[in-house]
């Protein structure tokens, strides 16, 4: 019993610290992508590579405060946004889709690759450039906090903070922009865009500031992941995590503004229990070692997540907020 | 592409003979063969799923201990044979010494996880090849349970600087070859499974994967030669291939289930198989048994080992029987009028649900043979596949979607392309090239080299 209330804190902490602010900020960008705007982004971690190693460059080789090293991620993935846009918005959604999970394995293949050491630390990766946010805690960031069987940071609860605030604003961003006239467009492009094409709208134009959008959001998440960890590494970025973010938004519901970050909460919740879970199971003998082992939890975790995202898309794919007919899955 | 219309004549002229009342008989007929169709396909699609689990379940067990492992190697003079290598503990007591055997591999055992310092003997070593910059003695840390590999980076004078200009620039050419026609095998499927449903299937790279991990089983553990192994893993490839079909995509398409759900589903599937193969298989590569130890045989412009030249000549002869396939026989017509026009060929008697069944059994076999000479090339690996697969969507893309002789030629291109941009850049992000490649022609021409303006939308 107290491993399950174990297991149930230990998730707990999970669904509310910086890896689900990180993969929430994730599948809120998609959701612009995705779910409002119908364009098919499998290159997510792309933008949250950027995000992350922007500020760690400027921070540790460049000696730059650590928010305009946020500011050049930013600048960074808007253009990567442009060029990912450039060639592929004309074409239809699977292009896109070849393309954004190319362009995310290049700039992870350069990142980690040895002519890049110097910049970017190669596989070994930078560290040590969050100590300037985390003075900025109004409280000791060494000092450790327990309460509902959750222990905590003060650094921690102070990135918890600011980081669920970042994603109140992005949130509330989408909410008012998806009530304006640019909202309805990129909608009705997502619906028939020959029909919003013939009523002189720029489709081009409004699919690129779309991807745009949701890509700088992306890179806010690699940011906060960043400041979490303490040490960034281009191999903590690979595809598996763009769509572990599309479970999150499949989960909560695309197309709706809540539906991505209830979606991370409770997807992070479900990985980190059941990862506690199966190690606490597998320690009292209740699954026997030869079957599953104490290192093949972390593998398990990708295997229930890829099981649940067929599953999701199967029979439920609005999620558990979206409207079926508005979940643009079957348009071309 | 005459087939179909043919046979539908035939139907035709059979209906107008018997009056109106004829449909039905002949709309039942082909109903009736495929009820009785199904159940045997069943059983051998279970039936190779359980051989496919047969040979994957027993991989999970490890050796216990510690050791040092590594081969002494150049790719001129091959394995190096008798070079004396030993092991001494951190304080300088001997752990133990042996020779390498003739696959040029060493392995000592060491008490317990620690630093040790490896040394070989360079008076051992052939004449032709010389200490590396890490010189005779190597230190390691060996972790707990760890078969710790120990590298020399020994140098015969072709590594480094090369051998210059135009021999480099042939050899890059030769090896591009290879590769470009490895991942043509393994592409194949892709475009044609695209063809003939439309579905953009993520989980391609995870049937090479199980191919060559299935190859691997009934290889090293099965003890069985590689080439008897191949064709046994290409027969339960093409069962998992199969599989795919019966047990997901057929009833999703019956279901109605959009193009993009069926993208993202694949991508469910993709990962939950890779991350299961890892569990299985380990995170480490592994070599094939057979064909280890070769020596690259000179050809004047450029070296080859026998390995290589075989893949070459493999890969040739299979897509020529594959083209020679999809141009000649009756299946092979049927599947180009499916890709073409599922409706129409539908409507000309064809039966497209069995033509897409046996396109996907083509795939998994291909895919496996393209596994397999990956293996062969750079071993075995969990996620070989998903590497490969950006490769094979660059081929694909670039050739033009759908078309299987496009992906042929933009998988030729593509091969080529990643070998020879090492002489420009290094070769530790040579597939930035090939993906590079694919962002290009999508701005130049979306359609490919031989897809058709209609296909982009």
């Amino acid at each position: 019993m107290s491993d399950f209330l174990q297991a149930i804190a230990s998730g707990a902490q999970a669904g509310l610290g910086y890896q689900a602010i990180f993969f929430v900020l994730l599948a809120v960008g998609l959701n612009v992508h995705f779910g409002y705007s119908g364009l098919l982004n499998f290159g997510q971690i792309a933008f949250a590579l950027l995000g992350a190693f922007g500020l760690a460059i400027s921070v540790v080789r460049w000696g730059l405060p650590f928010w305009v090293g946020i500011l050049i991620g930013i600048a960074a993935s808007v253009v990567l946004a442009i060029l990912l846009g450039i060639p592929t918005l004309r074409l239809r959604a699977d292009y896109l889709a070849i393309v954004t999970i190319a362009a995310a394995e290049i700039l992870r293949l350069v990142f980690r690759s040895v002519g890049a050491t110097s910049v970017t630390g190669g596989t070994r990766g930078l560290s040590g450039f969050n100590a300037d946010f985390v003075a900025l805690a109004p409280w000791p960031g060494g000092r450790q906090y327990e309460f509902w069987g959750m222990r905590w940071s003060g650094a921690q609860l102070w990135l918890a903070l600011i980081g669920w605030i970042v994603v109140l604003l992005c949130s509330l961003l989408i909410w008012s922009l998806m009530r304006s006239p640019w909202g309805r467009v990129v909608k009705a492009i997502r619906e028939d865009e020959d029909a919003a094409r013939a009523l002189g709208k720029n489709v081009y134009a409004y699919k690129m500031q779309a991807l745009v959008l949701g890509g700088v959001m992306g890179t806010l998440g690699g940011s906060v992941y960043a400041l979490g960890l303490g040490s960034v590494n281009p191999d903590q970025y690979q595809n598996a995590n763009t769509f572990l973010a599309y479970t999150a938004l499949i989960l909560g519901g695309a197309a709706r503004v809540w539906g991505p970050v209830v979606g991370g909460i409770i997807l992070l919740f479900l990985v980190q229990f059941a990862d506690t879970g199966l190690k606490a199971l597998i320690t009292n003998g209740i699954i026997p070692e030869d079957l599953l082992s104490q290192t093949d939890v972390a593998q398990i975790r990708f295997v229930l997540i890829g099981v649940g995202l067929m599953l999701l898309l199967v029979f439920r794919p609005q999620g558990i907020f979206g409207d079926r007919r508005e979940v643009m899955l079957d348009a071309r | 592409m005459t087939h179909a219309p043919h046979r539908a004549h035939g139907h035709g002229e059979r209906i107008s003979g018997r009056g109106s009342s004829a449909p039905s008989p002949v709309r039942a007929r082909p109903a009736r063969v495929r009820a009785a169709r199904r159940p045997l396909a069943l059983v051998l699609m279970l039936a190779a799923f359980a051989l496919a689990m047969l040979t994957l379940l027993p991989g999970v067990a490890n050796a216990a201990g510690e050791s040092v492992v590594g081969t002494l190697s150049t790719s001129k003079s091959g394995p190096i044979e008798g070079v004396e290598v030993t092991v001494e503990g951190a304080d300088g007591t001997a752990v133990g010494s042996v020779e390498t055997g003739d696959d040029g591999r060493f392995e000592v055992d060491v008490p317990a996880a620690g630093d040790y310092t490896v040394s070989i003997d360079a008076g051992d070593l052939p004449d032709d090849v010389k200490l590396g910059t890490r010189g005779d003695t190597v230190p390691v840390t060996v972790g707990a349970g760890r078969h710790q590999p120990v590298i020399f980076g020994l140098s015969d004078g072709t590594t480094g600087s090369g051998g210059g200009g135009a021999g480099r620039v042939v050899q890059l050419l030769v090896d591009g070859l290879r590769f470009g026609l490895l991942i043509a095998i393994s592409a194949v499927g892709l475009s044609l499974i695209f063809g003939t449903t439309g579905l953009t299937n993520f989980a391609h790279g995870e049937l090479v994967t199980i191919g060559a991990v299935i190859a691997w089983y009934i290889n090293v553990r099965g003890g069985i030669p590689l080439i008897p192994a191949t064709i046994i893993a290409m027969v339960v490839g093409a069962g998992v291939g199969a599989l795919n079909e019966l047990a997901l995509w057929r009833p999703l398409r019956r279901r109605g289930t959009g193009l993009v759900a069926a993208l993202v589903v694949s991508i469910g599937l993709s990962l939950a198989l890779r991350y299961l193969i890892q569990i299985v298989f380990g995170g480490r590569s592994q070599a094939f048994a057979d064909f280890q130890s070769q020596r690259a045989v000179n050809y004047g412009a450029f070296t080859l080992t026998n390995r290589a030249l075989a893949s070459i000549i493999i890969s040739i002869v299979v897509l020529v029987l594959v083209a020679l396939m999809l141009q000649r026989t009756k299946i092979g017509k049927a599947m180009r009028a499916v890709s073409d026009n599922r409706d129409l060929a539908a409507s000309s008697g064809i039966d497209v649900n069995r033509v897409i069944l046996i396109v996907w059994m083509l795939g998994g076999a291909l895919a496996t043979l393209g596994g397999v000479l990956l293996g062969l090339s750079d071993q075995v690996q969990w996620d070989m596949g998903f590497r490969l697969l950006l490769l094979m969507f660059a081929g694909v893309t670039l050739g033009g979607l759908g078309t299987a002789y496009g992906a042929l030629l933009g998988s030729l291109v593509v091969g080529v392309f990643v070998q020879v941009s090492t002489l420009v850049i290094p070769s530790d992000i040579k597939y930035v090239g090939g993906l590079l490649l694919l962002i290009i022609i999508l701005v130049i021409r979306p359609q490919g080299i031989l897809g058709s303006r209609a296909r982009i939308g």
